[in-house]
Order: structure tokens, then sequence, then C-alpha cells
């Protein structure tokens, strides 16, 4: 018996984007749609295979019919719709948005935000010094994971990995109103002493750096961090009979990061700390 | 430096050689350590054993087999992590006829009943449990058969606190419950298997006041599961080593397999029987055949097709006759007919160091100076299968994943392929292969399963999973599905019942012993001394339950010394109150944090030979106040 699970059939659905017909299969966001038809559009807090946080506001477009510039991270396509990307109306929304962020938040991690200040004309300086959210210190309590809060843009996708999305560890959440809204754990304590199993998955899918792993960190800090000169290869944990696939980031043959590949029919993207962290145990060379 | 760590001790970076045996290991070449080795394995042809490794990659595994079987002439070949597999590879491949796991991860997520057995799935697999907790939402029920209210216990609708060692008890039970309710399914066992009066007679006995009796379960639960089970539409058995390390742990995985020949819970989308192995290349060491009754492919050493395939691949004879197994092959070496060892990769001298002293000539080959590299007389420096070298490696939904070197070897260390390439070569076979890929082709040209997957699909397919019989095909995620055909020469040989009894474990608590300590992992400690740099939270400790510590007056952090039949250690405790008086916990054998592996029973499963790690009888004492002067 040769069966291959195709799962349901998925209709093709006929949208216009900036005038040019397209087909997009049924499902699909708009950004989805955009990117494979060769328009990729700014967005921070989308992360490949997750549900849209839709908390960014930079992947905005115009639909025809619907007032409001609507987020591509979230909406999806229909027949007939006719979409506009790159009108005065989004530019205009996207530059304040940059402005809006890039002011409060420290964006000197999160790739590509230069690219897109300069293409926008966004200037984050016009609200002045003061708009800039009271610096915090980096939060080190632990030997595996670091916390910047001057860097956290609130889009939630490190409370949804933490939560129902991914670890169920439901360590992470949003506390305080308003301004006054962080991301932390219970009783704002340490990590060591919360609920967090140090998986990391929570690194990656923040999109500012906000998370990052201790030994990222410790190189950015000494300003050894080189991310062009790293080589990037995809292999297998070596720890237990689960086989998550790893991508390993390796600067001067040493393992710098662990991520884990969000297409991977194994894991979708999850890891637990042995497979983010238990890779030092080779690097013991001297 | 004679520390076993894995976390804490260097690499090895270049050969090491011993003149004599009182001599210290002393650096050479790889050309003299390979002179050596080939010479010592010559003069130990005829009582040879391969003890290869189920952490590298399936190209290494099969080429060491080979080694055993081409250059050496012996089926002697075995992996040390048998026993955290080779009980459900056996009890598996007892009733269908190949031992992988029947079920693919992403059913999990779509069935209606998971039963974790003797799984603490949330830490010891989190990536796997992650999968099962999304079955959950989608409304599938969870039970947790488990002695200890672990972490995947919080999350299932169902706790069946078993003692520990009455698995067989309970699933009989479960059996009897499931016939006398008229929940079996006739049709599926009229058709597809064989064995179900003698079956029926056997779990008789078992009923519902009596298993609760025996197993400590409140017969209400037992019934629920029962019913949850066979009810269902679609229901999955999920395993891990606390079912497969005890001394009867083939007999246990086959008193869970009857349950799915007798619901039918087999061979369908969405229902079948998971075994979770402990470390990532567990099934395909077996699949590559480096166990002493198997060829790669799972095709039997006596089967005289499969013989003449591989004799006339490997243009050689194979020996007609099962090889020694690991437990064996370590009570041959006291008695002599083993002499010569190949160990790759693995550390057995914690515990078998006696008989490892005893050899005539041992080989290590692995990236640490461990204990067992200190008793060899050539130790050569290799490389980490995960990210040091080309491969794959095959996991517990038998998928086939591309691994790759991500970093260079420290120093001189060379790739597993390399070296034995090297040494075969010395003993007269003109080995070569132009890399990992060229080995894989050969796998593909003997075991049929794996003919499909070329290095491109496994590629582009992000990993195949076996059998794998065509290059253009994708076979169905789950196997046995033959067992559902009408017609009887496509169903093909009918799955046998086990009988199985319940047996108590060997080593009975009693007035000197107490207390029942049975071993798992932690989230971030794996077995075999931890592979990771250090832990973010705490080290290695004996759990209890806060009745037990208030009752031997001991408090966190307290070290205490545990006593078994077998030996004592001092450790420190924890107090977990996933435990209930009478059950102490450990992690597994960590032989440089803790000695766990000296008290714990020395019983082994007579079928598969793994050990009984998970049922032993100790007591607990306080230390004596030391005070220290000066």
């Amino acid at each position: 018996m040769t069966v291959t699970s195709l799962g349901v059939p998925r209709r093709l659905l006929d949208l216009t984007l900036d005038g040019e017909p397209v087909r997009a299969p049924e499902g699909t966001t708009l950004l989805d749609a955009c990117r494979a038809a060769g328009k990729d559009l700014p967005a921070l807090c989308h992360v490949d295979a997750r549900t849209p946080a839709s908390a960014c506001r930079l992947c905005v477009v115009e639909v025809a019919g619907s007032r409001a510039l609507v987020a591509a991270c979230s909406r999806e396509a229909e027949p007939g719709m006719d979409v506009r990307t790159d009108t005065e109306r989004t530019r205009h929304s996207r530059r304040i948005v940059l402005e809006l962020l890039a002011s409060s938040v420290d964006l000197s991690t999160t790739p590509g935000i230069a690219e897109w200040i300069e293409e926008y004309g966004a200037r984050p300086d016009r609200f002045g010094t003061d708009a800039a959210r009271l610096e915090r210190e980096p939060i080190i309590d632990n030997g595996l994971l670091v916390r910047e809060d001057g860097k956290c843009l609130r889009c939630g996708q490190c409370v949804r990995a933490c939560g129902g999305q991914g670890q169920h560890t439901f360590a992470l959440s949003v506390s305080g109103r308003g301004f006054g809204s962080r991301v932390g754990v219970e009783y704002d304590a340490p990590l060591t002493d919360s609920a967090c199993v140090f998986c990391g998955d929570c690194v990656d899918v923040c999109p500012t750096g906000a998370l990052s792993v201790r030994s990222e960190f410790d190189l950015r800090t000494a300003g050894t961090w080189d991310e062009p000169a790293q080589a990037v290869t995809t292999t297998v944990c070596g720890h237990c009979g689960v086989g998550c696939e790893l991508t390993l980031h390796v600067q001067d043959n040493e393992i710098v990061k662990v991520t884990s590949p969000p297409d991977s029919p194994v894991a979708h993207g999850n890891l637990c700390i042995k497979g983010r962290f238990g890779h030092q145990y080779i690097q013991n060379r001297d | 430096m004679n520390r076993d760590a894995r976390g804490g001790n260097p690499r090895l970076t270049h050969p090491l050689v011993r003149d004599g045996r009182d001599e210290p290991l002393r650096r050479a070449s790889w050309d003299e350590a390979l002179d050596r080795a080939a010479r010592g394995l010559r003069r130990g042809r005829g009582a040879f054993g391969m003890l290869a490794c189920a952490r590298a990659t399936n190209e290494t595994n099969y080429l060491a087999q080979k080694f055993a079987r081409v250059v050496m002439g012996t089926n002697n070949v075995d992996s040390v992590d048998r026993r955290s597999h080779a009980a459900s590879v056996a009890g598996l491949a007892a009733v269908f006829g190949s031992g992988g796991g029947t079920s693919s991860y992403g059913e999990v997520e779509h069935t209606d009943v998971v039963v974790m057995w003797g799984s603490n799935a949330r830490v010891a697999h989190p990536v796997f449990f992650q999968r099962v907790l999304k079955g959950v939402h989608g409304g599938a029920r969870l039970y947790a058969v488990d002695p200890r209210r672990a972490s995947t216990a919080e999350w299932a609708e169902g706790w069946l606190g078993l003692n520990v060692g009455t698995d067989i008890a309970l699933a009989h039970a479960i059996g009897r419950e499931i016939i006398q309710a008229g929940l079996a399914n006739e049709a599926f066992v009229e058709r597809a298997t064989s064995g179900f009066e003698e079956y029926r007679a056997l779990v008789e006995p078992w009923t519902l006041s009596l298993a609760q009796k025996v197993t400590g379960v409140p017969a209400p639960a037992i019934r629920e599961l029962a019913h949850a089970y066979a009810r269902a539409e679609r229901a999955q058995i999920c395993w891990t080593l606390g079912v497969t390390d005890h001394h009867n742990g083939t007999a246990v995985v086959r008193a869970l397999i009857d349950l799915a020949l007798l619901t039918g819970h087999v061979g369908r989308e969405g229902s079948g029987l998971q075994p979770l192995c402990g470390r990532n290349n567990v099934q395909g060491a077996v699949d590559m055949g480096a166990v002493p009754h198997r060829l790669p492919g799972f095709q039997d050493v006596l089967d005289p097709d499969a013989r003449l395939r591989f004799e006339s691949a490997w243009d050689t004879a194979l020996p007609p006759h099962y090889g020694l197994n690991l437990a064996e092959m370590f009570e041959e070496m006291e008695t002599g007919g083993v002499r010569a060892v190949h160990c790759l990769g693995e550390n057995p001298a914690p515990s078998e160091a006696r008989r490892l002293k005893a050899l005539d000539f041992l080989v290590v080959q692995d990236m640490f100076r461990t204990s067992t590299a200190e008793l060899a007389d050539v130790v050569l420096p290799a490389t980490a299968g995960w990210a040091e070298s080309e491969g794959t490696t095959t996991n517990s939904e038998r998928r086939v994943q591309r691994v790759r070197k991500a970093v260079e070897p420290p120093g001189e260390a060379r790739d597993d392929i390399d070296i034995l390439c090297d040494l075969a070569r010395r003993l007269g076979h003109p080995w070569e292969y132009a890399g990992a890929e060229a080995v894989w082709n050969e796998v593909r040209s003997v075991s049929p399963d794996h003919y499909g997957m070329t290095y491109r699909r496994l590629e582009a397919e992000k990993g195949l999973q076996w059998p794998c019989p065509t290059t253009d095909t994708v076979e169905p995620p789950y196997l046995h599905g033959r067992l559902w055909a009408d017609d009887p020469a496509l169903r093909g040989r009918r799955a046998p019942f086990g009988l199985v009894r319940h047996v108590p474990p060997v080593d009975l608590t009693d007035e000197r012993f107490p207390i029942r300590l049975t071993t798992g992992r932690r989230l971030d400690s794996s077995n075999s001394a931890g592979q990771q740099g250090g832990s973010p939270r705490r080290g290695e400790f004996v759990e209890l339950c806060p009745e037990d510590a208030e009752r031997y007056g001991v408090v966190v952090g307290e070290k205490v010394q545990i006593t078994s039949r077998h030996g004592s250690v001092v450790v420190s405790v924890w107090i977990d109150t996933a435990l209930r008086p009478g059950l102490a916990f450990t992690t597994l054998r960590l032989p440089d944090h803790n000695d766990t592996d000296q008290p714990t029973s020395a019983a082994r499963c007579p079928i598969a030979g793994t050990a009984e790690y998970k049922a032993t009888a100790i007591r607990i004492d306080k230390l004596p106040l030391v005070t220290y002067v000066g």
C-alpha cells in the first residue's frame, strides 16, 4: 500500500496585488501571498510557522473596500481581493510606526531595521531623547538566557512560544498596563527560580534580540559577534531519540548559537534545553 | 585525568597507546596507533567483540558491524545502549517482524487516546511531548502510567501510579477488563492475530481487585483506562525506559503490544505503538545491523536469502549463527570467549571495569578520554557524530535525517568512517569510501527498506521514514497496515499475542531495604554523565517524598548514604512531591556525579539483555556527624 497523506486539498484563490493578478492557496495570509509574488513587506513581529501577533503594524497594506489599513501577516487572502502594498498611505503609516518604535525601543540588534528606516525616510530622533523608554540593564541571572527589556517590542511572540503555542510552560507573560507593561516571569523572579525550562524557544521568535542566548550576548558585548562570518549548518540533535533538527551557527569553529528550523517536520521550530544549549561538551578543546 | 565526565573533560586530540600492561598511555602517531590496533585485533580474531555506538551515525554503525562481520568474521556486535531500546525492538520484532515504532509523531496530534506508559516525556522527550499536548488540545485524552506523579501526569486526564515493576499485572488487568466488557476488536483479533485464546486464559485471573492489590492502582482507574483505550477510534501507547529498563523489559513490551492487538490499535493512522529512544541513533544502530542477530535492514542472520545477498555484496562468508549480545560478551570476557574488543564511542567501564581489564586487547575510539579509554591498549580520537561529521541518524519515528559537519574536530581527531576504513585496510580489506554518502549508498544497495533514501531526497524531504523501498514514493507514516488487508495473503503473518507472566522485581524490598529506588531523567540531565555543560539549576540528588524525608529526619541538601544489596553511595537529598512513601528517585547512571550504577540491581532481561535500572531496593542512612578540626 503506497499512500501519501496530502492533507485537505486547498483551492487556489485569484486576487490582485498592486494591480497584478496572482493566485494564492486558500488559507495563506496576504504577507505570504506578497512574498510568494516577490514583494517583501517590512514585518517585525512575524515569525514563520507561528500564529501572527499582528503587533508591530509594519506590514500594513490597503485592501479595497476596507476603511482601515490591514495587517498583511494576519489577514487571510480572499478571492477577488484588491491589495495595494505600496501606497502613500501605507508608506506614511510604516514611517510613523518605524519612528515610534525606533524612538522608544533599542533596535540595535534588530535585523533589517536600518534598511527600512532609510527606505521609508523615518526620523526616530524627531521625538527627542525623552521618547526612549527608561533604559533597563540587561537581566543576566543565569548562564544561558539574557533578557533586555529595553529592546522589547511587547509583541508577545515569546509569551506564545513559552505558552500554548509550543512549550506549554507558561513561564513568560506580559504584566502591567500601557507604558508599564513588560514581559517577565512570575513575581519578577530570576529565571532560575521561575517556571522557565530554558528551552530557548523564546529567543528564536524574538524579532529584536530582546531575548538572546548568553553566548551571543557575551560576544556582542565583547564586540566580536560577527554574523556575516558565521557558517550556518543544519544537523540533527545528538541528545535523545526524538531527532530534532538543529541549525548550528558557527564562528571561528565554535558553536555560538543554536536555532531550530521552523519547517522541520519533527520539531516544528521548537527545542529543549539539551538541544539548544547542550553542545558545550564537544568544545572542550584545551 | 582519570575522570569520566563528558561535560568537563577535554576532548581527545591525538592517538594514545600503551607500551605494556602497567605502562601509562602515551601519545602516538596515527600510523603507530593504527598498526598496533591492527596487530592486536589480528591476534584476537576468533574471540572478538565490537561495541558500536547509539550516538554515532548510521554510516559509522554500518561500517562497525561490517568490520565485525567481514574483517573479524564474527556476529559479535552490539551497542551499549541496548538497555534503552533493545526490549522495544525485541518485542516489536517478535510480533510484527520489524523492530520500529509503528506510528509517527504527527499521528499523536490526531488521535483520541494517548497512554504514556513508563515515560516522563515531558522532561525526557520534551519536543515530542509538545506534540502530544497538541493532540490533547485537539481533544485527545491523555493517561500517564508511572510510579511517579511526574510532570507528564500533570497534563493527563488520569494518572495510574503503579508500584514499580507491576506493569505486566496492570496490562493484563486492562486486557481482561477489555475482554470482559466485550470491547475487544473481535474481527481484528480473528483475522490478524494468533494466540488469543491462550491470552484470554492468561489474563483471566487478573481481576480489577487483584490488580489493585498488586499494582496499587485503584480498580476504577484501571477500568477507566481500559474502557477509554478500547472504545477510542484511534489510540496510541507510548513508552520509554520505564517499560524497558526492567529485568523482564521485553515481556513488559509484549504485554503492552497485546493491548494494541486486542483492540486493533495498530496499523492504522493514529493508532499505534510508539517507543521513544533515549539516544539519538539507537534506532539507527539496530537498523544498520549493529546487533548480533540482524544484518542491516532488519534481515535475519539465519535467513538464507539475506545471507546470500550480503555474502555476495561483501564478498565474504558470514558466520552461520547469531553473535553474542552485549551481556553475553561481557560474560565471555571472563571466561575467555571474548579476548579483543573494539569499543566505539561508548563507556561501559563504570559498570564493567573488572571484565574489561581481563581482556587481552582493547581499542577505544571515542571523543573523550573516558574511564574505558583509561583501560585501553590503543585510544583513537574520534569526532562528534552530530556536529563534526557527515552522515545520517534515525529517530524514534524511523525517520532518517542528515547530520552535517559544522565544526572541525580538535587536534588530530578523525572521522569514525576514516578510522574504521584505515583499520580494515591494515587487516587486509582494502575498504575505500569516498565519504559518508558512499557508505550510505552501500547501505541502500543491501537494505531494501532504505533503498529509496538518497542523500538528495533526504535533503529535499527533510528526512524520510523507513520503509522506503523506492526512490519516488513515500510509504504511509504508520507500519503494518497489512494487518487490515482483506486478502489473507496480503495480511501476511499473524501477529502473535505475547504470553508473558507478571514477575515481581528481582530485588525485593524488605525490612533492611524498605525503599524502592527508581531512575529516570531530569530535563537538564542526559544519561551517561550529562553531555551538556552545566545545568542552570542543580546537580544530582536522591529524591524522596516529604513523608519519607520526615521519617528519616533528612532535609533538602543533606548528604545521606543509600545502600542496596549491591553497594552504597553518598548523595544529597531532594524532596519531590511527585513521589510517595517508599519510593525514591534518582537520575540515570551518572558515574561521575555519583555512583547510582553501583547500587542498582544487576539483573538483566533474558531476551534483550537490558539491565534492571528501574527497581532497586535500598535503605537510607543519615551520615554520622563529622567535626573537622583545623
